[in-house]
């Protein structure tokens, strides 16, 4: 029997690498965005790569979303696989026509004959009190819109995996990265952000969930860094005799129905946790998931908790109320139990 | 001239067909909607936006290009896809709505996508103009001397898209030809109540590039301007800008009252048509007699109403084929 020690990487190194990876195999792949070449992008997604693959392959760009994003999408027809980053997902406002109106739709207007694979990598989430135009997460309004797949890691693992599918996928897929699960430095110490990586080449499928960890009371459905909080609740929950499992959903389009509903057939309890805005969004999609698909196995309604319709707020007390925290998930969990 | 008679001749041509396309569009168009206009009625539904008058800025690139060249053009299309030589019975067949389209009836006039010619449109104004510049970086990364041609109107040069889109191909010197088709008007706005400057050419110089103004609706002044610039951007010189004064001859949309531009105006502009313009000169000069005229038009007539008869002979598109195509390689599930 041989013994391997695992090598392991932070979210950030594990996104870099996964570019990294693909750059090597295919000449097509390139990366442009704000920060991305010296800098290695403002939360490292592109660390180092300046150095491997030169200023041809990763290019920085003036504060120019609409130029450079269109510009993908213009190399993506032409035969290329561009990677290109919204240095935060809040910036999609001067920007997002040609994301939905163009990105996502020319495939079909073509009746299939157009493919853009490209990817779209941009920073989410709050936490850290960077205020209402930094800390959006924002994925319900992409998977909301047809035409690209929306991809949200949550680990390590998963980053580089899902990285390495979205490059190879021959459709505009969104790379939400967020900024909680990174592992930077200059965020707050999330353990969870560094983990297991194996050095080579290998795809997480797009839209298939993850069990990331397995109960039989309840299901907690979430996303990013929510998994990290409702992984850190459901510790806190069983010992008050209590077993959750875990869903990550890892990709919102396509969307597992099938694993949230053969979850919620298990455990019979579902409990939505999303950062994104409550209405209109991910948990209202998930219940109604589990509500069509699993309706007779409900012991109780399926619960929410998600950032209520309110702009992130600055202030620490205000901001870490509006989030969901892994207390409030730990209290929502233990009332659905008694619910029903 | 010094320009190659078979090139005189075949901008003549394709101006004769563009112009016979939208003259059998816009019968068919009103063809059921009358008396009483409704715009979802009839074989061509929706918003129609047609180029009489527009033809020049059309064909005096077209013997320039090279296979493989990329064009994005705008909500107003046909005119630009005929030029470049974009399949004329799918066309037809996409603004009828038909399986046989170039997107199976999912585009429409607006959005007609092809891949060989490299063609592109969009409804959305200046859209097209930062994808032309990723084309080029395409272009350039795999060492082809093609170019990127980005058509917009006079309108969309006030959009970011437009500066934005000029500041990169110029920042990284790419093979791109911005050309604005300045036809005076953007819907009912004219010109002068939208832009600080008269000439958008003189933009260009805030970007570091060459602005040239063709300032008459003629082919051979296109031909001759848009040949340097192709050129340039060809041999790696980087982009231009080219603008074209031209002339929309009928409404921004079929339908379209047109009350917002005199009868005055509409009258000289008439009277200047640039293929009556042009079929004369070409008369004057000798290149052409009164028998090929004839038979050019009876010709390109033919190619026209072939397209009109396949499109019209195809088939709608199975209503559950709504689902497909959304992505490549499955379906949107219900």
């Amino acid at each position: 029997m041989t013994t391997t020690t695992e090598r392991k990487l932070t979210t950030q190194k594990a996104i870099a690498e996964g570019i990294a990876t693909e750059m090597a195999e295919d000449d097509s792949v390139f990366v442009m965005g704000e920060d991305v070449g010296t800098y290695g992008g403002i939360f490292g997604a592109t660390e180092g790569l300046l150095d491997k693959f030169g200023p041809e392959r990763i290019m920085d760009t003036p504060i120019s979303e609409t130029g450079f994003i269109g510009a993908a999408v213009g190399a993506a027809i032409n035969g290329m696989r561009p990677i290109v980053e919204l240095m935060f997902v809040d910036f999609f406002g001067v920007c997002m026509d040609q994301i939905y109106n163009n990105m996502a739709k020319i495939h079909y207007f073509s009746g299939g004959n157009v493919k853009v694979p490209m990817v779209l990598t941009t920073a989410v989430g709050g936490g850290y009190s960077d205020a209402g135009q930094h800390s959006q997460t924002l994925w319900g309004m992409f998977a909301h819109l047809p035409g690209m797949k929306v991809v949200v890691p949550s680990n390590p693992y998963d980053a580089k995996g899902l990285m390495i599918a979205a490059i190879r996928d021959d459709n505009p897929v969104v790379y939400m990265f967020h900024k909680g699960v990174l592992g930077l430095g200059w965020m707050t110490n999330n353990p969870r952000a560094t983990g297991a990586v194996p050095e080579g080449p290998y795809e997480v499928p797009i839209g298939k969930a993850a069990v990331a960890r397995e109960g039989t009371d309840l299901t907690i459905v979430t996303i990013g860094l929510s998994v990290h909080k409702a992984l850190d609740a459901a510790e806190d929950l069983e010992k008050t005799g209590i077993s959750a499992e875990v869903l990550d959903l890892r990709s919102l389009v396509p969307l597992d129905r099938e694993a949230i509903v053969a979850s919620v057939e298990k455990t019979h309890r579902l409990l939505v946790v999303d950062e994104d805005y409550q209405s209109f969004g991910m948990s209202g999609e998930v219940i109604t998931t589990a509500v069509q698909g699993a309706f007779d196995y409900l012991d109780a309604p399926p619960m929410r908790l998600a950032t209520p319709d309110i702009p992130i707020p600055y202030s620490h007390p205000l901001e870490t109320w509006a989030l969901p925290s892994v207390e409030r998930i730990t209290e929502a969990a233990s009332t659905l139990l008694v619910a029903g | 001239m010094d320009i190659p008679k078979d090139h005189l001749v075949d901008m003549y041509e394709t101006m004769v067909k563009i112009r016979r396309f939208e003259e059998r569009i816009r019968e068919l168009y009103f063809a059921d909607k009358l008396p009483a206009f409704d715009i979802a009625a009839g074989l061509i539904p929706g918003e129609m936006h047609l180029a009489a008058g527009q033809e020049p800025v059309a064909v005096g690139m077209r013997p320039h290009l090279k296979a493989g060249d990329a064009i994005t053009a705008t909500h107003r299309p046909h005119h630009v896809a005929i030029a470049q030589g974009v399949d004329l019975n799918k066309m037809a067949a996409e603004i009828f709505g038909r399986e046989t389209g170039l997107g199976r009836g999912k585009g429409g006039h607006m959005h007609l996508f092809s891949v060989e010619p490299n063609f592109g449109c969009s409804g959305i104004i200046g859209e097209g103009m930062p994808v032309a510049v990723g084309a080029a970086m395409a272009f350039r990364h795999k060492g082809t001397d093609n170019v990127a041609l980005s058509y917009f109107g006079e309108g969309a040069a006030n959009q970011g898209a437009f500066h934005e889109s000029l500041n990169l191909a110029s920042l990284w010197k790419l093979p791109v030809v911005f050309i604005c088709e300045d036809n005076a008007y953007a819907i009912s706005v004219p010109k002068a109540a939208s832009t600080a400057i008269p000439d958008n050419s003189d933009r260009a110089s805030a970007y570091g590039i060459p602005g040239v103004l063709v300032g008459e609706n003629d082919p051979v002044a296109v031909y001759e301007v848009m040949g340097e610039a192709i050129a340039r951007a060809r041999r790696g010189d980087g982009p231009s800008l080219v603008e074209i004064k031209t002339d929309r001859l009928w409404g921004h949309f079929e339908g379209d009252a047109d009350a917002y531009r005199s009868e005055e105006f509409k009258t000289e502009m008439n009277e200047r048509d640039p293929i009556i313009v042009y079929g004369n000169r070409l008369l004057a000069e000798g290149v052409l007699n009164e028998a090929d005229m004839a038979s050019i038009q009876q010709a390109m007539h033919d190619d026209v109403e072939a397209a009109i008869e396949f499109a019209m002979a195809s088939p709608y598109p199975a209503p559950e084929s709504a689902l497909e195509d959304v992505f490549a390689g499955r379906s949107v599930q219900l």
